[in-house]
């Protein structure tokens, strides 16, 4: 199968750090910011930004802030796949209520994952607003959802598979291309 | 994980499909924690409750995880059903087919009735074996198991562990009892030493396809195992036809749990009963409201591993 590398450890950096900043920027600062990782990827991701936010706003409590949430149970598709596996979910002592929730994930494909954390979002609290953070964007929307924070919009074939490796789960960095 | 269509018995399931029940338990667990308690997960699937026979706990649970999965549940009880009338298991199973359940759970006094309805071809549905006869009780099995584990290892650091070693006596009753049977079937499966106390009389001679040891006296096997769980069985008056023991006095002065045994167990032992609880006679009244006693905690984690077992069966469609 032939790939391609489209962004490297290098550019995976660069964007977390841009998304970092561009959610700040949104926030007005880093008052009530919750991140939540939607499994597998997106639980690093979220890890990621929340530690380049720190770094740069003191004040941001990274290991406060940060959660994981699992949406299994609220995927529209279950019917159709084999068991799947569910994992944990895991949302900060000081809840949702009230706060700036950003969901982050690896890629933004049909969407159905977000609505599903969007569902998922709705049983834990009522946050004050949502926003998507995701690090690849790759068209074919099956639903009216967008990200507000992209690490790289990427123009892709439906066939086309997309690969992302980060360190903790994959051993390395980079996002690859497979046709 | 191979895929599981029924839960007949404990033996169904291996080790590994186990820990996953109970893994998933766990996340349920969670959501029973939260404010709203309520997943999407199996909207627009039917469950049937067919309970044949009286209960409390397991049909209460069993509806409360089916509503917080959001299927839709319909109760079925003998009494004031067409079974008064004279009604077969069969045409039951097939007017419940023709309705278009998805699963059911069935509780039946008669050992295998759960498997005949799974075997039967009448209905194509998941069969949940909800207490069949003096067979199985599957999932009071995962949910004593999913009990000593939470205990064991603590909440949040149980996923993916079996019970390796762990030591469990089981008391009383263990001939009628299909609690006793799918509990020494899950916790072998899952690494647990299984010890069998009971009088002569109420104990099978040797035991088909559990690995138990089996004690007459419960003093010395305590001091001897120094479990970590002890699980008390109820005495099944309703299906003892003949004399067992001598008294019930004297039953429960040499199987019963009190508070000078419940003083003999090493700080941390689990004290459980499958409920109900006949006080006063298999365990008393200071030993069943004592801080070592899981029954209520077995109550509430038998919703959590329902889910998981419903979860597990019905959230996929086989073709």
């Amino acid at each position: 199968m032939p790939s391609r590398t489209v962004l490297t450890s290098g550019d995976i950096d660069r964007a977390i750090t841009r998304i970092a900043h561009e959610i700040v920027e949104s926030n007005h600062g880093t008052k009530n910011l919750i991140l939540l990782g939607v499994p597998t990827r997106g639980v690093q991701l979220a890890k990621r930004i929340a530690a380049v936010i720190e770094r740069h706003y003191p004040e941001f409590d990274a290991s406060g802030s940060v959660g994981r949430l699992d949406i299994t149970m609220y995927r529209d598709d279950l019917s159709l796949h084999p068991n799947r596996p569910v994992t944990e979910t895991n949302i900060p002592a000081s809840g949702i209520d009230g706060g700036a929730v950003v969901l982050v994930d690896d890629v933004l494909f049909s969407g159905r994952t977000i609505r599903a954390a969007l569902d998922a979002l709705n049983a834990h609290g009522r946050p004050s607003v949502v926003r998507l953070a995701v690090l690849v964007d790759r068209g074919h929307r099956e639903l009216p959802i967008r990200a507000d924070f992209v690490g790289k919009n990427l123009p892709t074939s439906r066939d086309e598979r997309i690969s992302v490796n980060l360190s903790e789960t994959d051993g390395e960095n980079c996002v690859v291309i497979e046709s | 994980m191979s895929q599981l269509k029924h839960l007949l018995s404990a033996a169904d399931l291996s080790r590994d499909a186990a820990i996953a029940i109970l893994d998933v338990a766990e996340e349920m667990a969670g959501v029973n924690a939260r404010a709203i308690k309520k997943l999407p997960t199996l909207q627009g699937k039917t469950v049937v409750n067919l309970f044949f026979e009286d209960s409390t706990r397991t049909r209460i649970s069993f509806e409360l995880a089916e509503k917080r999965l959001s299927a839709d549940v319909i109760n079925f009880a003998a009494k004031g059903s067409s079974v008064s009338k004279g009604e077969s298991l069969k045409d039951t199973a097939q007017t419940l087919e023709a309705m278009g359940a998805d699963a059911v759970v069935i509780r039946h006094g008669a050992s295998g009735a759960a498997q005949t309805l799974a075997q039967s071809g009448w209905i194509d549905g998941a069969i949940i074996n909800a207490g069949d006869g003096t067979h199985e009780h599957p999932t009071q099995a995962l949910l004593d198991a999913f009990t000593i584990r939470r205990r064991t290892h603590g909440v949040g650091a149980s996923a993916g562990k079996g019970l390796d070693g762990i030591k469990v006596v089981i008391v009383g009753d263990v001939l009628h009892s299909r609690v006793a049977r799918s509990n020494a079937i899950l916790l072998n499966t899952l690494g647990a030493e299984v010890h069998f106390v009971a009088p002569p009389t109420l104990v099978p001679a040797k035991p088909a396809g559990i690995k138990a040891q089996i004690h007459y006296d419960f003093d010395a096997a305590l001091a001897a195992v120094k479990p970590d769980a002890v699980m008390m069985l109820r005495i099944q008056s309703e299906r003892m036809n003949a004399s067992y023991f001598p008294s019930e006095r004297e039953y429960s002065r040499v199987w019963g749990m009190d508070s000078e045994r419940l003083a003999a167990l090493k700080p941390g032992a689990l004290l459980m009963h499958p409920g109900p609880m006949n006080r006063g006679l298999e365990i008393t009244a200071e030993a069943a409201d004592s801080p070592n006693s899981t029954v209520l905690e077995q109550v509430s984690n038998g919703v959590s591993v329902r889910m998981a077992v419903l979860y597990t069966l019905m959230a996929t469609e086989r073709n």
